[in-house]
C-alpha cells in the first residue's frame, strides 16, 4: 500500500519534470493527448480491473463530455469551465440511470449492450447536425482559462491535462486500497459471495459504472477545449476498443499499469511509423502476441522483471507479500 | 514496399545528385492525407499524386536549384491523429507548408494549429467552411461543394424538375453535400420532398429506395463514395425506380461504373474535369495538363488518376508555383500564394485573393451521363 | 394498396438482410457453444470469403465455382491456423483476454488483406441473373433466393452434425461442461480446432454469397460482424433457429425503421430494441433461462 504512493510521488516528479526534455517539440504535443488517454484508461480499469464489468461503450461517455462542453461553451457562450462541471454531471447522472438495467447482465450480453449504446450515441452524434455539426464536427471551441492564463500552448496544456490525470490516479489508487476497493474485488471474485457477506454488489458496480463515466466526460471536456475541434469520428467503436485494449495491455487492476498501457498505445503510431504501411498489421499482432505472453500486462510484466532482478535475499519477504 | 523503396531510391538519388551540384539545402515541405482509415479513397492517391509532382519538379533540378523534400504521414483519418501529426510537421521536421489533410474534418482541426504556427496549408478537402471566412494561411484545391449542387440544380431547372429526393451518406463528405443541397434548393425553385442519410457501410437501401418511390420526388439525388451510391443504384434498378438518378462527384471515376454495372446507365454525375479530358474542346486552358496528368499518373501507379490525386497535384504544383516567386519563408509563401492568378490545373482553373482562398468558379465543373460504361458530356 | 406494396418491400428487404446477419451470427453461436469464446474475427472470415472468391475468380480466372471452393477451403485453413497459433497455447485463458486476441486477429487479418488487396471495393458477379423477381408486388434478386436457400441448408447440416455425428456430439458434450467431456476421453482442444474450422468456413460462405448483392472490401467484416453478433445475442447463442430470427428480427427493424421512421436512425433503433430486449430478456429472445452455477 505504502508502495503505490511512494510510486505515486515519483511518477508526479517525473510528470512534472518531463517537459524539460523536449524542449517544446512535438513529442509534448503527444504528451498532452497521453495524460488524456491516462484518464480514460485509468477510469475504464475502475470497472473492468476493479469491478469486472467489461464495457465496450466507453468512448461514448467521452464524447459525450466533449459534446456538451463543445455544444455549450461554443453554441451558448458558457463558461468552459462550468460547461466541464455541467458535462460531468450529466454524464454521470445519465450513467447512474443506463447503470442498473446495463449492469445487470453479464458478461458478452454486457459487451453487447454496452457496445450498443456507444454505437446508439456515435449515430446521435453524427445525426443531430443542428446540435452537433454533425460528421463535419464542431470547430472553435473556446480554450481553458485560469486568471490570467489562457491554456492555448502544449506546455499549458500538458500541465493543465496532467495535473486531471494525477488526480484522477491518485483518487483511484484510493479508492483501490479503501473499503469500496476490497468489496469491488469481492465482487470481481464472486458477485454471490460478496453479496453474502453483506456487500450491495449492485449499488456498487453502479457506482463505480457512473464514477468511470464521469471521469471519462472529464477527458472529455479537456479533450474539446485543447484540440477546439471535435468530431464524432473520434467517438467511436474503434476507440472504445482501443480503450479496452489499453486497460489489457496495462494490467487489469493496476492504476500505473493503465498510464503504461495509455502511454504505449499513444505512443505505438510513432514507434511504428518506422514500418509504414505496415503499421495496422503489427498493431494487430502486438495485440496478440502482448495479450498471449504477458497475460497480467505491462505492470505484471514489469512486476515479473523486477523480482528476478531483486538481490536474493529479498526473496523470501517478496514471496510472503504475494 | 517495393514502390517506397523505389521512391526512397529515387529521392536519395536526386538528393545526392543535387548535391553534387552544389545545390542548397532541401525545401521542406509537409503533407499529411487519411492513406489508411475510412477516407483512403481520398488519401492514396493524393499521396501518390503529390510524390509524382515532387519526383518531377526534383528531376528537373528542383526549385531555384534546390531540391524539394516532401515527408508525408498518414492521418487514418482522425482529427487527433492529424492534430499530432501537423504539430510534427511543425516543430520536428521544420517544414515551410503543409498540404493535406483529406477530409474536411482534420482540416478543421489541424487550422488552430497552423494558424498559431503561421504556417501556410494548401488543404485538400472541399468543406466551406475551411475558407469561409477566409483565414490567412489557409487554401484549398478540392472544389466547393456548392459548386457540384449549382451544377446539378441548374439542369434541372432547365428540364422542369422542381421536386428531389436527398440521400446522403453520413460523413463529412454526405453532410457537406446535404448541407449545400438544401440550402441552394429554394434559389433554384427547387423543393426537397425526401431528405434522409444512409451510413457509410450500408449494404442495402432498398427500404429507403422504397419510401422515396412513394413521395412526390420527380428525381434522387445521392451524395456519397463508393461503395454507397453503387449499392443505391443497384438498388433502384432492382425496384425498377425510373425517375433521373444524380450522384455526386464523389464517385466520378471508373470505379462505380465497374460497381454499379448495367445500374450506372443513365445515372448523371457533376465532375471535375479531370475524367472527360479527351473529349473536351481544344480551347480548353486546363485540357494540356489534364491528359498529361492522366498519363504520368496511369504510367506510375496503373490506374487512371482521379481528381481525388489532382486535389494534391494541383496544391503541389501552386505551391510550387509560389516558392518559385519568392523567398521559402512561410510568410512570404502565404502572400505569394494568394497572388496565384489564372492557374489552369486538374480541378479547375485557380486565381486566389485576399478574399478568395477557394480559388474556382462553377466552370470547373462538368455534368457528365453514363452511356454505355463511359462518360458522355451533358450539353 | 400503395401503401401496403410498401409495406410487403419492407418486409422482403429486412428478411433478406437478416437472413446475412443470421448467418454470421451462426458462426459466433457455433464457436461460443463449443469454447464458451466470443470470437470478434468472425465478421473478418465473413470478409475474406468475399475477397477470395474476387482474388481466385477475377484475378486468378479460376472458374466460378472452384474459385468458391478454394476462397472456403482457404479460410477455413486460416481459421484453424488462427486458433492453434493463438488460442491453443494460452495457459490461462481469461474471457477478457480472448477478446483482445481475438480483436488483434481481426485487425492483423485486415491490414494483410489491405496489403495484399488493396482498399479498394470490387463487385463479383450474381449466382444466376440479375434481373429482380417480382413477388406480391415487391421485389428481391434471385441472389437473396440463394442465401435463403444456403442458410435453411446451413441449419439443417448444423442439425445433422451436432446430432448425429460423433464429433458434433463430442463438442456439444464440450459445450455442457468440459471437464467432463475430457473425462470420458473427448479430445477438447481437437473440438475447440473444428469448432474454429467450421465456423470459418461458415463465414466464408456467408461471405462469398453476400458478395454479389453488397460488394466486398477489406474493410466489411468489421460492420458484418457485429450484425452477426447482434443477431446471435438477440437468438440467445443457439446455434439453430434462435439465431436465425434473431437475424431475421434485426433485419426487419433495420429496414421498417429506415422506411417508416428514418434512415440515418436505422441501426440507431436496432439497437435501441436490442437494449430493451437485453434488459427484459438477459438470455436472449430465444432461450430458456438458465440458472447460474456459483
Amino acid at each position: 500500500m505504502k508502495r503505490d504512493y511512494l510510486l505515486f510521488v515519483l511518477f508526479t516528479l517525473v510528470v512534472l519534470a518531463a517537459p524539460c526534455a523536449f524542449k517544446g517539440g512535438y513529442l509534448l504535443n503527444v504528451l498532452v493527448f497521453m495524460g488524456i488517454n491516462t484518464m480514460l484508461a485509468v477510469a475504464l480499469n475502475l470497472l473492468l480491473g476493479f469491478a469486472g464489468q467489461i464495457s465496450l461503450g466507453h468512448a461514448s461517455f467521452f464524447g459525450l463530455g466533449a459534446y456538451f462542453s463543445g455544444i455549450l461553451s461554443t453554441t451558448y457562450g458558457f463558461n468552459p469551465w462550468l460547461t466541464m462541471l455541467i458535462a460531468a454531471v450529466a454524464v454521470g447522472l445519465l450513467a447512474f440511470g443506463l447503470g442498473f438495467p446495463i449492469l445487470k447482465l453479464k458478461g458478452h450480453y454486457l459487451a453487447m449492450a454496452t457496445l450498443g449504446f456507444g454505437i446508439i450515441v456515435y449515430i446521435v452524434f453524427n445525426e443531430t447536425v443542428a446540435l452537433t455539426g454533425g460528421p463535419s464536427g464542431l470547430s472553435g471551441i473556446p480554450n481553458l482559462r485560469l486568471g490570467g492564463i489562457l491554456f492555448d500552448g502544449d506546455l499549458k496544456n500538458y500541465y493543465l491535462i496532467w495535473s486531471f490525470a494525477l488526480v484522477t490516479m491518485l483518487l483511484s489508487i484510493n479508492l483501490a486500497h479503501s473499503r469500496i476497493g476490497r468489496a469491488l474485488r469481492a465482487i470481481h471474485d464472486s458477485e454471490v459471495a460478496s453479496r453474502v457477506m453483506g456487500v450491495n454488489a449492485r449499488l456498487l458496480k453502479v457506482q463505480v459504472f457512473a464514477l468511470s463515466a464521469i471521469i471519462s466526460a472529464v477527458a472529455g471536456s479537456l479533450y474539446a477545449h485543447t484540440m477546439s475541434f471535435i468530431s464524432p469520428a473520434s467517438f467511436g467503436f474503434n476507440f472504445s476498443v482501443e480503450l479496452v485494449t489499453m486497460v489489457i495491455i496495462g494490467g487489469l487492476g493496476s492504476i500505473f499499469g493503465s498510464f503504461l498501457g495509455a502511454a504505449l498505445l499513444t505512443m505505438l503510431p510513432e514507434l511504428l511509423r518506422v514500418v509504414q504501411d505496415y503499421d495496422i498489421v503489427v498493431y494487430g499482432l502486438l495485440l496478440i502476441v502482448m495479450t498471449m505472453y504477458m497475460p497480467k500486462g505491462l505492470a505484471g510484466g514489469i512486476a515479473t522483471l523486477w523480482r528476478l532482478l531483486r538481490p536474493k535475499k529479498n526473496g523470501a519477504i517478496d514471496h510472503a507479500q504475494g | 514496399m517495393k514502390r517506397s523503396i523505389i521512391t526512397c531510391s529515387m529521392f536519395l538519388l536526386t538528393l545526392s545528385w543535387s548535391a553534387l551540384c552544389s545545390a542548397g539545402q532541401p525545401i521542406k515541405i509537409g503533407a499529411l492525407f487519411s492513406v489508411t482509415g475510412p477516407p483512403s479513397f481520398l488519401g492514396e492517391p493524393e499521396r501518390n499524386a503529390a510524390q509524382m509532382v515532387a519526383d518531377s519538379i526534383n528531376k528537373a533540378g528542383g526549385i531555384k536549384g534546390r531540391p524539394l523534400q516532401l515527408i508525408t504521414y498518414d492521418t487514418q483519418g482522425d482529427a487527433t491523429k492529424a492534430v499530432q501529426l501537423a504539430n510534427k510537421l511543425i516543430k520536428d521536421d521544420k517544414v515551410v507548408a503543409i498540404i493535406g489533410p483529406s477530409t474536411t474534418g482534420e482540416t478543421m482541426a489541424v487550422m488552430p494549429v497552423v494558424e498559431k504556427a503561421g504556417i501556410p496549408l494548401i488543404s485538400c478537402s472541399a468543406g466551406r467552411k475551411i475558407t469561409d471566412p477566409v483565414n490567412k494561411w489557409v487554401f484549398k484545391t478540392a472544389q466547393n461543394d456548392s459548386l457540384a449542387v449549382a451544377k446539378i440544380y441548374e439542369y434541372l431547372q432547365k428540364k422542369k424538375l422542381s421536386k428531389v429526393a436527398l440521400l446522403t451518406v453520413s460523413d463529412g463528405f454526405g453532410s457537406s453535400g446535404r448541407e449545400q443541397l438544401k440550402a441552394q434548393a429554394a434559389a433554384f425553385g427547387i423543393q426537397v420532398v425526401y431528405d434522409e442519410t444512409y451510413g457509410p457501410k450500408d449494404t442495402d437501401m432498398t427500404a429507403q429506395l422504397t419510401k422515396i418511390r412513394g413521395t412526390q420526388a420527380q428525381t434522387l439525388i445521392c451524395w456519397g463514395t463508393n461503395p454507397g451510391p453503387a449499392v443505391v443504384a443497384r438498388n433502384a434498378k432492382q425496384l425498377g425506380l425510373k425517375m433521373p438518378l444524380f450522384m455526386s462527384h464523389g464517385v466520378s471515376s471508373k470505379k462505380f461504373i465497374d460497381l454499379a454495372g448495367d445500374a450506372a446507365e443513365g445515372i448523371f454525375i457533376p465532375s471535375g474535369k479531370v475524367i472527360v479530358a479527351d473529349v473536351l474542346p481544344a480551347s480548353d486552358h486546363q485540357k494540356k495538363w489534364l491528359i498529361s496528368f492522366v498519363k504520368e499518373y496511369q504510367k506510375l501507379y496503373k490506374v487512371e488518376g482521379d481528381h481525388f490525386a489532382g486535389h494534391a497535384w494541383d496544391a503541389m504544383m501552386i505551391l510550387k508555383a509560389a516558392l518559385e516567386k519568392g523567398d521559402d519563408t512561410p510568410a512570404a509563401i502565404a502572400a505569394n500564394l494568394e497572388k496565384t492568378r489564372e492557374f489552369h490545373g486538374i480541378g479547375g482553373s485557380f486565381t486566389y485573393s485576399a478574399s478568395d482562398h477557394a480559388g474556382l468558379t462553377k466552370d470547373a465543373f462538368v455534368l457528365v451521363e453514363i452511356k454505355n460504361k463511359d462518360w458522355v458530356l451533358v450539353k | 394498396m400503395d401503401l401496403l406494396q410498401q409495406l410487403t418491400q419492407y418486409a422482403f428487404s429486412g428478411l433478406s438482410t437478416g437472413a446475412i446477419y443470421a448467418l454470421i451470427g451462426l458462426g459466433f453461436a457455433i464457436i461460443y457453444n463449443a469454447t464458451g469464446i466470443i470470437n470478434f474475427a468472425q465478421g473478418e472470415f465473413v470478409m475474406l470469403g468475399g475477397m477470395l472468391t474476387y482474388f481466385f475468380q477475377t484475378v486468378v480466372k479460376f472458374p466460378a465455382v472452384p474459385a468458391m471452393l478454394l476462397a472456403v477451403m482457404t479460410a477455413t485453413a486460416l481459421g484453424a491456423a488462427f486458433e492453434r497459433l493463438t488460442i491453443r497455447p494460452l495457459k490461462r485463458p481469461t474471457p477478457l483476454s480472448l477478446v483482445i486476441i481475438t480483436i488483434g486477429g481481426s485487425i492483423f487479418i485486415r491490414g494483410i488483406s489491405m496489403l495484399i488487396w488493396g482498399k479498394d471495393t470490387h463487385s463479383l458477379p450474381p449466382f444466376s441473373g440479375s434481373e429482380p423477381l417480382t413477388l406480391a408486388g415487391a421485389t428481391i434478386m434471385p441472389q437473396h433466393l440463394w442465401i435463403f436457400g444456403i442458410t435453411l441448408m446451413v441449419i439443417a447440416a448444423n442439425k445433422f452434425f451436432f446430432y448425429f455425428t460423433i464429433s458434433g456430439k463430442a463438442m456439444r458434450a464440450c459445450s455442457f461442461n468440459r471437464t467432463a467431456a475430457s473425462l470420458v476421453g473427448i479430445d477438447v482442444r481437437k473440438m475447440v480446432l473444428l469448432s474454429f474450422a467450421i465456423s470459418s468456413a461458415m463465414g466464408a460462405m456467408a461471405g462469398i454469397i453476400i458478395a454479389p448483392l453488397t460488394m466486398t472490401s477489406y474493410d466489411v467484416g468489421v460492420m458484418l460482424g457485429l450484425k452477426g453478433f447482434c443477431a446471435a445475442i438477440i437468438g440467445g447463442m443457439s446455434s439453430g433457429f434462435g439465431t436465425v430470427l434473431g437475424g431475421l428480427l434485426l433485419g426487419l427493424l433495420e429496414s421498417f425503421g429506415a422506411g417508416l421512421i428514418s434512415s440515418g436512425y436505422k441501426d440507431a433503433i436496432a439497437f435501441i430494441i436490442l437494449l430493451l430486449i437485453l434488459f427484459i430478456r438477459p438470455q436472449g429472445l430465444f432461450s430458456k433461462a438458465q440458472t447460474e452455477r456459483v
